[in-house]
This record gives C-alpha cells, structure tokens and sequence, in this order.
C-alpha cells in the first residue's frame, strides 16, 4: 500500500510545517507583526547546526541549547529596536500589517545576503541519523521520524503553555483583542516581544531539525515564510491548533503531489490548496464569524 | 472662487510649455540611441525599463496602497511567453499573447484575493513569482523536455530602447490621465478608507482588479520587450524576486505623491546597481535591504517627500531668535554636559527612537 506510506511520509513534513506556521503565528497572531524575514532565521539555525556538526560534531539536538536561545534573544532585540518604532507610529493594524511587511522585507535581503556572503550559496548537507527505520512495516529515514517527533514535542509543549497557564491565557487574550488585554491589566507590548522572540525560537527548533534531512543554501528561507504564510491563514490567524491541523495537510497534500505529479511543484500545491480554502472558506478552515 | 479669463489663458499657456518641454524629452531620449556607446545604451535601457515597472507598480499600489510584490512574476511571464512562442509566432505576435497571458494571470490573481482582504493579496503577491517559476520548470521539464530557450531575433537593442521609451511614455499618459479622473479618485479613496469608499458606491471589487490589470499588463509588455535582449532565458532567469524587490524600493524612495517621483527613486539605483551588482552582487543585496529599511523608517515620503520639504523650509524666513550664535552655545551645552545613561545604551538608544520617529510620522 504505497498510498498510506506516502501519506505518513507527508504527515512527517507536515508536522515540520505546522511547527514553522505555530512560531510564525505567535509573530503574527499575538505580536502583530507580519514578519517576512521569519525563514531567514530557520536558515541561520539550520547553518549553524551544520557548522556545529561538522566543525566540533555537536549532537544538533544539543546544540538547539545554543541555537534556540540565540535565536530567541536575536528576535526580541528585532522586535525592541526595528519593530516598536513601527508599533508606534502605526494607527491601524493594516497599517502595522503594511509598515512590517516593507521592514521585513528590507530585513529579509539583508539577513539573506550576509548569510551567502558568510557560507557562500553553495548546498549544504550532512548526515545525520540517515539510517532507515522500520515502523509499522514502513520505512523512514530515521532523521525524519526523529524531527516529526521533536516537532510533535514542541507543539504539544506550546499547546499546553497556552492553555495551562496564566502567561498563555495572556497570550491568547492579546491574539483576539489586544485593546482589552491592555484593559485587564496584560503589558501588551512587554509580552508582544515576548510572543515574537518565542515565535523565533521555535523557527530555530524548526531549522535545525530541517537541517538534519533536507539539503540547504542561504536562499531556503523564504520558501518557510511562505508556507508558513499560507498555512497560518488557512488554519486562522491566532488560531494555534489552525495552524497544527493546515500544516500537517499542507505536509500530506505536498507528499501526494511529490509522489503522484512532481516532487518540484511543493509551492504550487501550498498555493493550490491555500487557493481552495479562500474560494471555499474565505474565513480559514476554523473561522468563525 | 471661480476663473477668470486671464487666469485660464495662463494655465493654458503653463500647461502647453509643460507637454512642450515634455515632448523635448522624449524626443532627445528616443535620439540618444545614436548617440551614445553600446554600454550607455544598455544602462538607459535598463532605467526606462525599470522606470516603466514602478509607474506600473505605482499604479496600483501607491492609490490601493496594497503593496504588491509580484512584478517579477508578470515581468518573467512577459519575458517567458515570449521566449517559448518567438519560434512558432511573429514578434509582435509573441509581444500580443504575452499582454494577454499577463492580463489573465493578473484577473485570476486579483479576483481571487483582492475580493477579500488586502493581507491575502500580498501574500499571494509575495509567492506569485516563485510559484510561477516552479511551474514554468516543471511544465518544460515533463512537456517540453527543455531547460531555457534561445530567443535569436532581428531586434536590434536601439529598436528594444525605442519601444521602451515609447511604453513609458504611454504608462506616464495613464498615470497622468488617472489622476485627472473620477476612476483614479475613486482609487485614492479605496487606499483611504475601504468602508467609506463601499459607502460612497464605489464598485471596491471591481476598482481594484481592474487597476491590478492595467499595471500588470505594463509590466508584462515590459518583459516581453525585455526577451530578445538576453540570447537564452531560462525560468530561473526570467522569474528573478530581486526584479520585484528592486522596483518596490525605486517606487518608496522616490514617494509616490508625485506620478514623477519614480524617476528619483530609479536612477540612483540603477546607477548603483551597475556598479555593485557585477562585482558584489550579494553586497548589493544586504545593501538595498539597508537602503529599504531606512526609507521605511526615516523616508516615509521618499525623496519627493525631502524635496517637498527642503522647498518649503526655503520659502520660510529663516528662524533664529538668539542670532547665529545660538545654535552654536546650544551644541557647545550638549557636548560639555556628562554622558549619563541611566537605562544603559538600549534605553538611550530608545529614547531617541521616540524623540525622532512621532516627529517623521506626523508629517505624513
């Protein structure tokens, strides 16, 4: 039954994808800002997993140590110094939408060419639990079974911070009125930051488990932005357990394509389907209103 | 306060020296293919090319004011169609089709997305070109079983820059006519304000899509123009995100109050990029990212906005109540007081941030 395996091999990606979308929703669900230089920094984890790897063979799961919380404080000083200028002087939120978009989009070019003028555009690799692994009677690459797994660890642990907790009911009464948050007494920009340092962290979680399977180059990140653009609006802006159902579809319909049409079409079937969701449900596949 | 008769044969007198000077313009551009090196001829075709994306570009977004990030998907479109029909089609032919092609694409993209909400149109612009181009590999790939094309044609660059200027000339009409008319005001207002513009009984929908298609139609034409330039294109080549980028940058730098502000924004750039991109072509691009980032926060007008404003401080008396020297004691009290920095450098650098961007925003 080829159909099955390739639909848990999709499902493998797709957990990958709902992590990157979960990490861009915080940026843009609860901080607001719609951060188009997201995938820069899956990049930059994924590289500096690679360097680690081949220059001192860290463990990419211990060097995540390293990564993450870089990342994370690399996000916050983004949101402190480029982003509060923008917050600021912006009276609506599509203006804000509008505003970060361009910065971000600066952000991008920059972050991008100082990556290919650091490590050069070249194709990067390396082997890391490339060994197969029998499940269920199916074979998978056992890098990928760990990343699906590492990646169902950080959306459950997310999941339950949002919903167990003090800090992540805040967090969810900034996703749907930060006007009233501010009134029941929430720092809203303080925890605006905190909610855009987190969304990078899981992006660094996200690279470096991508760096262990997939080959990479300084231009990938905007193909993640992408995705991660798509399936946060097809799950519903804000909407985190959106974000994890739309990414594992996203993750089995691109597998179907790859094995029934061409493994070179991964964009088409992420517009396809994000096409298909607007036409049927202009409001996302959980939208209310 | 209504027109008198001399005030009217003034204006009329104004605007005929403004089409004369104009048509002078044009005249001594469409001249200079005579008269300049190859090399000089290529740069000025590069600048009237990309001078026709932002006006396209500007079109649309600078009345919507939804940024669009897909003018390299209707450029490599243009330049594409073109290249995979030149062997089968006569030129102006290929030039037809590839108008239609972008016109399509344009009408499918906008009243998909436009319908709903201007966040889903940008993100739909930001991927538009990769997408096409993943497409365009596949198709030739599993169809045609090519990778790129030769486009050998009897086009002489003098006849490609001639067509340009001709074309630019023709995005500046629409521009000019545009904001004369009911259909560009209607436009302005939906930038505005969507709500009041459905309220007044503007048709948003269609406003929009239609002006999407009248400035993706410029930009394909201009690739399709741009095809015989380059001998063999290939969909990476013809599909490139930086061309989108670029014109995104020229069209903010030179502020798009004025339909010339493009013009200030276009030249600088293109000048630069000749000169960094052959040599330091990824120093270019960590380059123009720093140079959009700072237009967006210190420029929100881009440089016609400063040239508004540098005209308007000329015409003001100069404003100094305590003479010449006071200025001077002024920074002479700041550099001698102590540096204290209570917050540490993060804070001082955040007190400025607030000093100077409310002062930026308000003028806008």
């Amino acid at each position: 039954m080829p159909a099955i395996e390739v639909v848990l091999g999709g499902m493998i990606l797709g957990g990958l994808y709902a992590l990157v979308a979960i990490g861009f929703n915080l940026q843009f669900g609860m901080a607001r800002i719609v951060n188009l230089a997201y995938g820069e920094f899956l990049m930059g984890a994924a590289f500096a997993a690679f360097w680690m790897f081949t220059l001192a063979s860290i463990n990419p799961l211990l060097g995540m140590l390293a990564s993450v919380p870089v990342t994370f404080g690399a996000n916050w000083l983004v949101y402190r110094v480029l982003m509060m200028p923008l917050v600021r002087r912006a009276r609506t939120r599509q203006e804000l939408e509008g505003e970060t978009i361009l910065a971000t989009f600066g952000l991008l070019f920059v972050l991008r060419g100082l990556a290919t003028l650091a490590f050069s555009a070249d194709n990067r690799y390396y082997d890391y639990l490339g060994q197969p692994l029998q499940i269920f009677g199916f074979t998978f690459a056992a890098n990928r079974v760990l990343a699906f797994a590492m990646a169902c660890v950080f959306t459950a642990a997310i999941l339950l911070v949002l919903n167990r907790t003090r800090f992540g009911t805040a967090l969810r009464a900034l996703a749907i009125d930060p006007v009233g948050a501010e009134l029941v007494g929430i720092d809203v920009r303080a925890l605006s930051g905190i909610a855009f340092a987190g969304g990078g962290a899981l992006v660094a979680v996200a690279g470096t488990l991508v760096s262990t399977f997939l080959t990479f180059n300084p231009a990938i990140g905007i193909e993640f932005t992408m995705k991660a653009l798509v399936v946060v609006i097809m799950g519903g802006i804000g909407n985190i357990g959106g974000s994890l159902v739309a990414g594992l579809l996203l993750g089995i319909a691109e597998a179907l394509c790859s094995y029934y049409v061409d493994s070179g079409l991964t964009l088409a079937v992420a517009y396809a389907l994000f096409l298909i969701v607007l036409v049927v449900r202009p409001r996302g596949l959980f939208g209310t209103a | 306060m209504t027109e008198t008769s001399e005030d009217k044969r003034i204006r009329r007198k104004r605007a005929a020296a403004a089409v004369g000077a104009l048509a002078m313009l044009v005249a001594m551009l469409a001249a200079l293919p005579w008269l300049v090196s190859d090399y000089s001829l290529s740069l000025l075709l590069n600048l009237i090319c990309y001078l026709v994306l932002t006006i396209a570009w500007a079109l649309f977004s600078g009345t919507t004011r939804l940024v669009s990030l897909a003018t390299s998907a209707f450029y490599g479109v243009g330049m594409y169609t073109v290249a995979m029909l030149i062997k089968v089609l006569p030129l102006y032919a290929a030039f037809a089709v590839a108008i239609g092609a972008g016109a399509v694409l344009a009408l499918i993209v906008g009243v998909l997305t436009l319908r709903i909400s201007g966040m889903f149109f940008v993100i739909f612009s930001f991927g538009l070109s990769e997408m096409m181009r993943e497409l365009m590999v596949w198709w030739e790939i599993n169809q045609t079983h090519t990778m790129g094309r030769y486009v050998y044609v009897d086009f002489s660059t003098t006849k490609i820059y001639e067509h340009m200027l001709g074309l630019g000339v023709l995005v500046f009409l629409v521009g000019w006519l545009l904001r004369r008319s009911r259909f560009g005001l209607a436009l302005l207002v939906i930038g505005e304000d969507e709500t009041v513009a459905r309220q007044v009984g503007i048709n948003v929908p269609f406003a929009k899509v239609a002006i999407f298609i009248v400035s993706a139609m410029f930009m394909t034409l201009s690739g399709a123009l741009m095809a015989p330039r380059f001998g063999f294109i290939n969909p990476n080549f013809a599909f490139n995100p930086l061309v989108s980028f670029q014109v995104v940058i020229m069209a903010i730098l030179g502020g798009l109050q004025q339909l010339w502000g493009p013009v200030l924004g276009v030249i600088p750039l293109i000048v630069l990029s000749e000169q960094l991109q052959t040599e330091f072509p990824f120093w270019y691009s960590v380059f123009l990212g720093l140079v959009f980032m700072v237009i967006v926060y210190f420029l929100p007008r881009g440089l016609t906005g400063l040239l508004e404003d540098g005209w308007a401080a000329l015409g003001r008396p100069l404003d100094l109540p305590r003479g010449f020297s006071g200025p001077l004691r002024d920074a002479w009290a700041l550099l001698s007081r102590p540096i204290s920095l209570p917050r540490g450098i993060a804070g001082a650098i955040e007190d400025r941030w607030i000093k100077i961007m409310p002062r930026l925003t308000e003028k806008r």
